[in-house]
């Protein structure tokens, strides 16, 4: 969005910019003089790469790594040279590259190292409401958790420069509401920065038992030092004053000062934005209180640190949150929630400034579907007519295809995480050998955990058909790259890594290659596929309909034809075919792709489609 | 000034998000700080989605509480109904009246446009076919055009149209379909 610019006399320029919090991670991150930056898309961390990739003038390296443990190592390497280096990648991301993260606190870093793990309370689109600020108590490393994006803009700089002072990685930690948050942040200078140093060899960077507990010991002493530090740290603040305390952080205490300069209250209020915790500056927040609320999302956490300050200190300070019911315990906060939370804590009877509504009538349920044209549809729609009459189990994984689990299609019976489709339909066949495994999974997640499961089928002779839907790109997050499309971040053309080849090196011969949308062709390969034995592979290759831009087509139902059996409404699941109110089928042309899968599955031919 | 609250509505795939950037975009070339959070990701797929715009001096929450949107602008009349509750007594929606329907089925779009007639004070009811006819890829910025003439933001119809052609973009198509939102409501068809 548009720059403005203030001129205050004839010298000062202000330069402002309305941003989404992401964005300004990531110019947040220009500014402090990043080398380096990889990472892989996730809901809510993908514009941060994105936005780093866009504004690259060319001295920064940026890629798109195959997974998030893959993307950290690649950053810690360049940060061993000395290089300023940032990884990005939602929370369950981390799960992932946990290994590399516990370690690397052991080993250190030259170069400022930046690990921004984006969470999501609710959770809005992710698989858990876990929360990262224990993933750095777990790995001994420091934390910074903005309130907004203006604060993250600050925060990614100064967790470089403290990255860098201490010789660890930091963790920045935003949340959804943060991500795609936008604010107008005023944009300052860029920092001065040395170039990289460069690699020295030394007995520093290889982890060893002895090396590891000498380790341990500076580790200790660098987060009791830095909970003195961040005691004077500008976004640790502490405010107020009165016998009634409120601790918060993130977005929720954007919440809480919503409700304080709505509706007042005589409380004391500290915010807390890092870990380790400050301690010197919680105690002077918990002197002369009674009670204390928390507000924060996900865990216990700023709650946890006040309980544990109560019992060193002997102070009888009764601490209230999530452990004791007066806070949420799953969900995001809102300002209603919050509002209500502190009105109960502080006994304030509740102005009644919102009447309630009268319940509006019966509204339509809105279930997250796969688009018009998606060749996923497809796919799912050729297994699920060609194991009509078998007893199959179809595995899912994680992307657009999680969808497939929706009516009418119904295709997905298991979701677990990254990768874990072609596994866990290992174990289910292990345990009911008598029934047929279809283990679906995207290009994209193929090549993030995908081959490993695939090569252990192979290993272990476990009889599954592995079901690839590639659409050639990463489609949930928005349309990423991956190895299989050729291109890189930097703006270069690769050679794309084919995943036949792969499959076959990993010794399946049973590979059928087709295109979804070839009905006869695709049902004869899950045919021929289920007739076999050992790991088969079906590779349903067709674009994601979002890239394909300028479907001409034209999509009809012939009225005369149309019987109204309503077959293509029931399924397909196709947000294009509605029901006319005389009962028949007509379609959507604002939403249609012309893709054709219903002009072929209509039993009567009353569905033309011309071009597309 | 006061905090001023707009919330967005819609359908995935409808334009929202763009929509609540313009506004707080045009916001902030006024000198005002701005918020605004809005749903991406899972939801984008034919799920309901909305965006919080918040404009004034000081802004804490990114998020509207319930009862107080000054402006509501809904895409389509069942996400109008969903988000009511979010409109402050004496607050404005505008709501395009043709329906978006759900895979799942049909719903009866006068039933919702009867229920936001009956309990907000200040319905402005945009017609969608001649949106649908004449501009059908950028209905955000005809109801951005209707809000506009309607004098609902706090900030001139004409820096809003300046912050919209800014976008190169569909910048016809923008420009027409906006001036369209605002003609309607001139002509009293809105």
């Amino acid at each position: 969005m548009d720059y403005i610019v203030y001129i205050m006399g004839d010298v000062i320029f202000m330069m402002k910019k309305l941003l989404m919090g992401n964005e300004a991670i990531a110019m947040g991150a220009i500014r402090a003089g990043v080398n380096v930056v990889a990472g892989y898309p996730g809901t809510p961390s993908s514009e941060i790469l994105e936005t780093v990739a866009k504004h690259n003038d060319g001295g920064i390296y940026v890629e798109w790594s195959v997974n998030e443990k893959v993307g950290l190592e690649v950053a810690a390497g360049a940060a061993y040279a000395g290089a300023r280096s940032m990884v990005t990648m939602k929370q369950v991301g981390l799960n992932v590259a946990s290994d590399p993260l516990m370690c690397l606190n052991y080993v250190g870093v030259l170069g400022g190292m930046v690990v921004v793990v984006a969470d999501d309370p609710g959770p809005i689109s992710s698989q858990t409401e876990q929360d990262t600020r224990h993933f750095a108590k777990f790995s001994k490393l420091a934390l910074f958790d903005p309130s907004t994006p203006e604060e993250a803009y600050i925060m990614i700089a100064d967790a470089f420069d403290l990255s860098e002072k201490i010789g660890r990685p930091v963790l920045l930690r935003p949340t959804t509401r943060i991500c795609h948050s936008c604010a107008v942040v005023e944009l300052l200078d860029n920092l001065s920065r040395n170039e990289p140093a460069g690699f020295t060899k030394s007995e520093q960077w290889v982890i060893f038992p002895a090396l590891s507990y000498r380790n341990k010991i500076t580790i200790e002493k660098t987060l009791d030092d830095l909970s003195g530090e961040f005691s004077g740290y500008e976004y640790n603040t502490l405010a107020g004053a009165g016998k009634m305390g409120i601790a918060s952080g993130g977005v929720s205490y954007a919440h809480v000062k919503e409700h304080l300069s709505n509706n007042g209250g005589q409380v004391k209020l500290l915010k807390v934005s890092t870990v380790p915790f400050p301690d010197k500056l919680a105690l002077e927040f918990l002197d002369g209180l009674e009670e204390a609320l928390v507000v924060e999302e996900l865990d216990a956490v700023i709650e946890n640190e006040l309980i544990r300050l109560c019992g060193i200190h002997g102070l009888n300070v009764k601490i209230l949150g999530k452990r004791t019911g007066h806070i949420g315990n799953a969900g995001e906060n809102t300002v209603d929630s919050v509002s209500a939370d502190i009105t109960a804590f502080l006994k304030n009877t509740r102005a009644s400034e919102t009447e309630l509504l009268p319940e509006p009538p019966s509204l339509p349920v809105r279930p997250p579907v796969m688009c018009a044209g998606c060749p996923h549809r497809a796919s799912f729609l050729a297994v699920k007519e060609a194991a009509r009459n078998i007893s199959a189990v179809f595995t899912g994984d994680i992307g657009c295809y999680t969808l497939g689990n929706v009516p009418p299609l119904d295709m997905v019976d298991t979701c677990l995480c990254m990768g874990g489709g072609i596994t866990v339909a290992q174990g289910l066949k292990r345990a009911e050998p008598d029934r047929v495994h279809f283990a679906f999974i995207g290009d994209s997640t193929f090549f993030h955990t995908g081959i490993p499961g695939i090569i252990n089928a192979v290993y272990n002779q476990t009889d599954i058909v592995v079901v690839i839907l590639d659409n050639a790109t990463t489609a949930m997050t928005g349309n990423q790259p991956h190895p299989g499309m050729g291109i890189t971040m930097m703006g270069g053309t690769v050679e794309k890594i084919s995943i036949e080849k792969i499959v076959r090196a990993i010794g399946v011969s049973a590979l059928y290659r087709v295109d979804p949308f070839d009905r006869a062709a695709a049902r004869e390969a899950v045919h021929a596929s289920i007739g076999q034995k050992g790991v088969r592979v079906i590779l349903f290759e067709s674009p994601c309909i979002i890239l394909q831009k300028g479907t001409n087509g034209t999509t009809s139902v012939d009225g005369n034809l149309c019987t109204g059996c309503k077959l293509c409404l029931k399924k397909l699941g196709c947000p294009a075919i509605m029901l006319a109110r005389e009962g028949k089928a007509f379609i959507d042309t604002d939403l249609c792709t012309s893709c054709g899968l219903c002009s072929r599955f209509c039993p009567v031919g009353a569905i033309t489609c011309e071009g597309g | 000034m006061k905090a001023f609250s707009l919330l967005i509505s819609g359908v995935g795939g409808q334009g929202t998000v763009l929509a609540s950037k313009l506004i707080a975009t045009a916001a902030m070339k006024c000198g005002f700080s701005a918020r605004t959070t809005e749903t991406i990701g899972m939801a984008q797929r034919g799920g309901c989605v909305f965006g919080h715009v918040r404009i004034g001096e000081e802004i804490f929450s990114p998020l509207i509480p319930k009862g107080s949107a000054d402006v509501i602008i809904a895409f389509e009349p069942a996400e109008a109904a969903r988000r009511l509750t979010y409109l402050s007594r004496n607050g404005a929606l505008v709501v395009c009246d043709s329906a978006v329907n759900p895979v799942t089925g049909t719903y009866n779009a006068d039933d919702m446009l009867k229920y936001v007639k009956s309990n907000a004070s200040n319905v402005i009811i945009v017609r969608g076919q001649p949106i649908k006819e004449q501009c059908a890829k950028t209905l955000n910025t005809a109801l951005l055009g209707a809000a506009a003439q309607c004098g609902l933001f706090p900030f001139s119809t004409e820096i809003l149209l300046e912050v919209i052609l800014a976008m190169p973009k569909f910048r016809e198509e923008n420009l027409k379909s906006f001036n369209l939102g605002r003609e309607m409501y001139n002509e009293g068809q809105a």
